[in-house]
């Protein structure tokens, strides 16, 4: 390594703006590319996917297995329905997702972004288009260089082409996560969806265009906080990519043997392959760095040449500042095990799990049935001219059930109180009344109650609600009965 | 300043830009050109913003833009647009007569929320916000009505109001001033008085309330009935009930029986359009104490 005394040169004038060096990645096969295809396959299948899957809610709710209605203001989930009051399961998940995100990068640096992270996956999947379409590394650096001709014109458009159609795709799926999949399907082809649905779409679409197929590593290293905020939740402990420099330094090629013959060489052969497989076109040998977004591509890549020149895998690895002192020292370091297993992760993931046991444990609890009561405050009582005393309620009942339901509203204490429904009549109030609520619906009754004058000014009570099918249920509601 | 310190970082091949704190140096990493054209872009989206839309302050008002685009009158457009919304609401309203409306839920519900925003601008300077009334305003969410508590003597009352001058049509209530004109005496009003408060279950029937008894037959009897139950025709109140306008008290009664009162409204007919008027109409009625016709449907969604 270079040590600071070593920094020595001369200033000469430069840019204050830089031009985006391309970057071609070459294609690589290893264990870490291998685990990259499957994630890839798996986000994006889950990406595309989901918004098809069908879920049986009964006939008075969607099928569609994750819904976001935003209309309908419900959020459904396979068996799991999330209605605007219940909104802090969604605030749950997102804590939830910002501490899995710590945890990960305290355990193993920046793998989210090397393997899961959106960006990272499109531009990917965007790479083998060009590799599909363009060849390998150097054929893509060939042809970058090539004048522009026939040939060369059509393979642009081709991969532009090929780039509109996944972006395309890739916008259009995420409309189907807010409405019926197959009608807004058949809406959108024939012109009728909504004004919105294209507009989505089509910014989606251009997004994904630019960010995949153009800004790629720059939006890595430039656009995204996250790196920023990761600098600061890495330590010695965690599990990131490492170039063993003490192993491969100095390095083979181009050291001048006459000068150089009794030093003790390392195992780097300066092939460069660790550089030309890295999709933020950098170099690891350097140390880390804000660019490398931890894909381990250049693993891979130099292990296949630690094989051939027959030499112990891992000159690049994963590796912790620790291990990498104990390496160099010569001592044996830890397995990877007990280098995920410290103080740090557990507490994110214990942390992580009780958020997640809290919300499960609060979703098998809720009720399905819940009344509210709220007085009228203007004015806050009448007198009728028998003397009685009327005051008014709204009472809300929600009926979290996909069916209809009828339910009986009940009075329990106010000794003498009858009530009846705004739509019923005086003549027949009575201390039960009746009511329906549409399924999956908040029904709002105004209620009428009326009692004896009375010493007392404010009297207790409570309303109650039973529901009326055989799945049963109640629920009760304290309220209070104002007198002059 | 610490130019002279400014070095090329080998394993970079960086320049660096000159100061160090505590063994770190910063890298002077040039800004990517695209941000640099993204910056552009944004000033000249800036530039076409103050050509297309009013931007520049001049001495009374500001540049016009290029679009006509003016705060007010999108401010017009989308109140347009709600009043359009609403005009098929309203043309149903005018076409429907008000006993019938009840037959309509839909209608019906639309002209009470309609109603209760009419009732906030014309009706609370009097009745109150909750129209609960005040002393001498009546409280529209009792049962008592002094002309009638159904939704078609409800909208006669908002129309043609009471005690308008100059209007045939107006309700009329006609109370001599006992006392003052000499009708009766002083002490006639006071049994007058307490038999009132007796049969209105205030006081029990002592000597005084028997007197009033055979006062109240000869001169309250013709319009608030022989019992006291009151006559909507001519806008008597029912005395035998709980609720009063001016105070149930032997001193208000009294007070009352001496000077008469004359409570007036104002006639909205010709102020308000037809169909605001059946809103009001029906708001009022919703209130709690409407008659006949079936109330408002308020189920869910
Ligand atoms: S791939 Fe390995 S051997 Fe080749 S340059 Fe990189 S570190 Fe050295
Ligand atoms: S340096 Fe290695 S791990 Fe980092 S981004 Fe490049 S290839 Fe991936």
């Amino acid at each position: 390594m270079v040590s600071p005394s070593d920094l020595t040169g001369v200033t000469k004038p430069k840019s204050l703006y830089a031009k985006r060096e391309p970057v071609f990645p070459k294609a690589v096969d290893g264990r870490f590319r291998r685990l990259k295809w499957a994630i890839m396959a798996i986000t994006l299948t889950i990406y595309y996917v989901t918004p098809w899957l069908r879920w049986d809610r009964g006939a008075w709710a969607p099928d569609q297995a994750v819904l976001i209605d935003l209309a309908g203001r419900r959020f459904y989930m396979f068996g799991i329905e999330i209605w605007p009051h219940e909104f802090y399961y969604v605030a749950g998940l997102l804590i939830m997702a910002g501490v899995g995100l710590f945890l990960v990068t305290s355990a193993v640096g920046r793998a989210w972004c090397g393997y899961a992270c959106p960006q990272t996956v499109w531009t990917d999947l965007f790479q083998h288009v060009d590799r599909l379409i363009d060849g390998d590394r150097n054929a893509q650096i060939r042809l970058q260089n090539a004048p522009w001709t026939a040939s060369k014109i059509a393979r642009r458009s081709l991969k532009y082409t090929v780039y509109l159609a996944i972006s395309l795709a890739t916008g259009g799926a995420w409309i189907f996560y807010f409405a019926d999949a197959p009608t807004l399907a058949r809406d959108f082809a024939t012109g009728n969806a909504a004004f919105v649905a294209y507009a989505t779409v089509a910014i989606l679409t251009a997004t994904t265009f630019l960010l995949a197929g153009f800004l790629r590593e720059q939006v890595c290293i430039y656009m995204c906080p996250w790196p920023r905020i990761q600098t600061a939740m890495l330590d010695e402990k965690s599990l990131i990519v490492t170039y063993k420099d003490w192993r491969g330094e100095p390095r083979k090629r181009g050291t001048k043997k006459a000068t150089l013959e009794d030093l003790k060489l390392g195992d780097c052969i300066d092939c460069n392959q660790c550089v030309a497989v890295c999709p933020t076109g950098i170099d690891i040998r350097n140390g880390p760095q804000v660019g490398c977004i931890t894909c381990a591509l250049c693993i891979d890549a130099c292990d296949k040449v630690m094989a051939q020149v027959g030499r112990p895998r891992g000159l690049i690895d994963y590796a912790t500042f620790e291990d990498a002192k104990a390496e160099k020292a010569g001592e044996t370091p830890k397995p990877v095990l007990k280098t995920l297993l410290r103080p740090r992760t557990i507490l994110y993931f214990a942390l992580w799990a009780a958020i997640g046991l809290g919300m499960l444990f609060a979703l098998g609890e809720r009720t399905r049935l819940d009344i509210s009561a709220q007085q009228q405050r203007n004015p806050v009582y009448v007198r009728l001219s028998d003397g009685t005393i009327r005051n008014a309620f709204t009472v809300k009942i929600r009926n979290m059930e996909t069916r209809p339901r009828r339910f009986a509203i009940g009075l329990e204490g106010l000794s003498g109180a009858t009530m009846w429904l705004e739509t019923g009549a005086r003549d027949r109030a009575d201390r039960t009344v009746t009511a329906e609520v549409a399924p999956d619906a908040l029904g709002k009754f105004r209620i009428f109650v009326i009692a004896p004058p009375g010493e007392e000014t404010r009297d207790e009570f409570a309303f109650t609600v039973r529901a009326l099918d055989p799945e049963g249920g109640s629920d009760s509601t304290k309220a209070v009965f104002e007198r002059p | 300043m610490a130019d002279d310190k400014k070095r090329i970082d080998v394993p970079t091949g960086t320049e660096t830009m000159g100061h160090e704190w505590d063994g770190i140096e910063e890298l002077n990493t040039p800004l990517p050109r695209w941000w640099l054209w993204s910056f552009y872009a944004t000033i000249v989206w800036g530039l076409a913003f103050m050509v297309f839309y009013p931007a520049w302050p001049m001495l009374s008002s500001a540049t016009k833009g290029t679009l006509g685009w003016t705060s007010r009158g999108q401010l017009e457009q989308e109140l347009a647009a709600e009043q359009a919304k609403k005009a098929p609401v309203l043309k149903a309203l005018a076409a429907t007569p008000i006993e019938q409306l009840p037959n309509n839920p839909a209608l019906l519900q639309a002209a009470v929320e309609g109603g209760r925003a009419a009732f906030r601008v014309n009706c609370v300077a009097c009745h109150g916000s909750g129209a609960a009334g005040a002393k001498g305003y009546p409280n529209l969410n009792d049962d008592d009505w002094l002309w009638g508590g159904d939704l078609k003597a409800i909208e006669y009352t908002i129309t043609h109001g009471t005690r308008q001058p100059d209007h045939d049509a107006t309700r009329f209530s006609q109370m001599p001033a006992f006392g003052r004109d000499g009708m009766l005496k002083g002490d006639e009003i006071h049994d007058v008085a307490a038999y009132v408060r007796t049969i209105s279950h205030q006081q029990k029937a002592d000597a005084a309330a028997r007197r009033g008894g055979a006062v109240f037959a000869q001169n309250c009897a013709s319009c608030h009935g022989a019992g006291g139950e009151g006559n909507r025709a001519v806008g008597a109140p029912r005395l035998t009930d709980a609720i009063w306008l001016y105070g149930g008290d032997a001193e208000t009664i009294q007070a009352t029986v001496t000077n008469s009162r004359f409570g007036v409204m104002p006639k909205w007919g010709g102020r308000l359009d037809p169909a605001t008027i059946k809103m009001l109409a029906a708001y009022v009625h919703s209130l709690g104490g409407g008659e006949g016709a079936a109330p408002v449907e308020t189920a869910a969604k």
